[in-house]
């Protein structure tokens, strides 16, 4: 199916898409994004969506098994609170990238701006550029990749996420440090990699982590949070 | 929130659309701020003449015997052009100084938006659609222009607390966020001799980079320096009268959106806003980098 939303019949291309069977993998074409809101959020069942062009905020939000594909850029929070599927954009992504997801895959061909990834539980996030500033702020579970190079304060007050940088880290956030790539992170690395349909080894990458000092407060570490 | 546009146009066949295009943006980020709407555009300079904007809470009754009154006190042809709450007031350069006399001495209750060779500012409280309808905006040619539609945070929904404000002759600044030092900044901008009309943020924030100004520093220091001296959330724009730019602080959290292409460089708090500029769809389309001033000029 194809819809149209120049006209930002937004709330009407949401229900046709939440309307579709459990089980339907239904190819659905959206024509004439310009930015638009929350297009393909909340969906709940395998489908294969493809944006023509270039979304505003939350695209494919809170989204549940369906594969999403944006053939632009993408506003701010996109595949926030993801729980499976997958959102690929082939442009660059505005700030807060796959903000508290818990599941799937978000593979960004372009850049990401600051705050990818944060507050991530679980989702994997691959990012073919580079990333911004507060990058997986607070992160808890899940992977992220980055081919390109980080800004300041990656992996601030981390958790257990584990971070993937090719390129140069501008700085790295309080607790977060760089931890030795052992054979599971290489062989999980690689398959990240094939998913995404990264140009890149995951000999060339080096990993960061955290530093668990600041798990539970300590008054001596007081200045560091 | 609120929503910024600006525009800024290479190519000068444009020049006769830029309210239209520039008006169409700003109507496309109402949902951002529906308290008040305000535009500054930079028109045609007009030999050895400024142009004063002029705004009236009264305007029946004050712009009435306006261009007499100046004219007179003057001792020359002051021309007056009223547009609703607005007067575009046309000033020989060489009397100025005389013309903020006469204001002070005969008309003190109107508020001066904007004085310059090329700026007008037009703003007032309500909906974008509905300011650029009441001022025509959409009729106006330039070579650049910056828009503002306004959700108040830091002080209350008046004409004056609409954004653009000016922040010295041909130069305005409009903005997305709120500063959390306002108030000292303020303070110590009163010590120095500044005057304010409002509790307003971002009037404290032009009024500091009207200061910069006056002491010397470039467009480009003034703003280098308010990363470092005005604490809070922004997306700054500012228009001058070659050029514009934009500066966000180092957080970065409100959204900013650059376009260019070979005719134009445009500004928008989303991408929204830019979908119908021509041949958007080959722009260079970027998100600008926190703490770090962007400028182009003619």
């Amino acid at each position: 199916m194809q819809i149209d939303i120049t006209d930002g019949e937004i709330r009407n291309l949401n229900q046709q898409l939440h309307a579709q069977p459990a089980d339907s993998t239904t190819k659905c074409e959206v024509l004439n994004p310009n930015g638009a809101h929350a297009i393909a959020v909340g969906l709940n069942a395998p489908l294969n969506v493809s944006i023509n062009g270039s979304t505003g905020y939350y695209c494919a939000g809170m989204n549940k098994h369906a594969n999403v594909e944006v053939h632009g850029s993408v506003g701010p929070g996109a595949a926030e609170n993801m729980m499976s599927g997958s959102l690929t954009v082939h442009g660059d992504a505005s700030q807060y990238a796959g903000a508290s997801g818990h599941g799937g895959l978000l593979n960004i061909k372009g850049n990401a701006s600051s705050r990818c990834g944060i507050s991530m539980k679980g989702i994997n996030i691959v990012v073919h550029g580079n990333i911004g500033h507060m990058s997986a702020f607070m992160a808890q579970s899940g992977n992220l990749v980055v081919l390109g190079d980080a800004g300041d304060a990656l992996g601030d007050s981390l958790y257990e996420a584990r971070l993937y940088v090719r390129g140069n880290v501008k700085s790295l956030g309080a607790d977060c440090i760089e931890k030795p790539m052992k054979e599971e992170h290489l062989t999980e690395l690689t398959e990240l990699l094939k998913q995404a349909g990264a140009d890149a080894t995951a000999d060339q990458f080096k990993r960061y982590g955290s530093a668990r000092e600041l798990y539970h407060f300590n008054i001596d570490n007081a200045s560091a949070y | 929130m609120c929503g910024i546009v600006g525009l800024f146009l290479k190519d000068q066949s444009l020049q006769p659309e830029l309210g239209s295009l520039l008006s169409d943006m700003l109507v496309t980020m109402t949902d951002r701020g529906p308290d008040s709407a305000g535009v500054a555009v930079y028109g045609a300079e007009e030999n050895n003449t400024l142009k004063v904007t002029l705004q009236s809470l009264d305007p029946q009754t004050e712009f009435a015997d306006l261009q007499e009154v100046l004219s007179s006190e003057l001792d020359c042809k002051v021309p007056v052009q009223v547009i609703d709450t607005h007067a575009i007031v046309r000033v020989p350069a060489d009397r100025i100084d005389d013309f903020s006399a006469a204001m002070q001495k005969l008309k003190p209750s109107l508020r001066m938006m904007s004085t310059g060779n090329s700026v007008e500012i037009y703003k007032e409280v309500g909906l974008p659609a509905d300011v650029i309808d009441r001022f025509s905006i959409d009729k106006l040619a330039g070579s650049h222009g910056i828009g503002h539609t306004r959700m108040a945070t830091e002080s209350a929904v008046t004409t004056l607390g609409a954004h653009p404000f000016s922040t010295g002759y041909d130069q305005c600044l409009v903005h997305n966020g709120s500063l959390s030092n306002h108030n000292i900044k303020r303070r110590e901008l009163i010590h120095e001799g500044l005057t304010f009309e409002t509790e307003n943020d971002t009037e404290v924030a032009a009024a500091y980079l009207t200061h910069k100004l006056n002491q010397g520093c470039s467009l480009g220091e003034a703003l280098e320096a308010g990363i470092d001296d005005l604490d809070g959330f922004y997306t700054f724009v500012v228009g001058t009268q070659n050029g514009f730019g934009v500066l966000r602080d180092p957080i970065a959290c409100k959204p900013a959106v650059l376009a260019e292409t070979d005719q134009y460089v445009a500004f928008g708090s989303e991408y929204r806003a830019l979908v119908n500029l021509p041949d958007i769809q080959s722009a260079r389309v970027w998100e600008p980098e926190p703490a770090t001033v962007y400028f182009w000029e003619h």
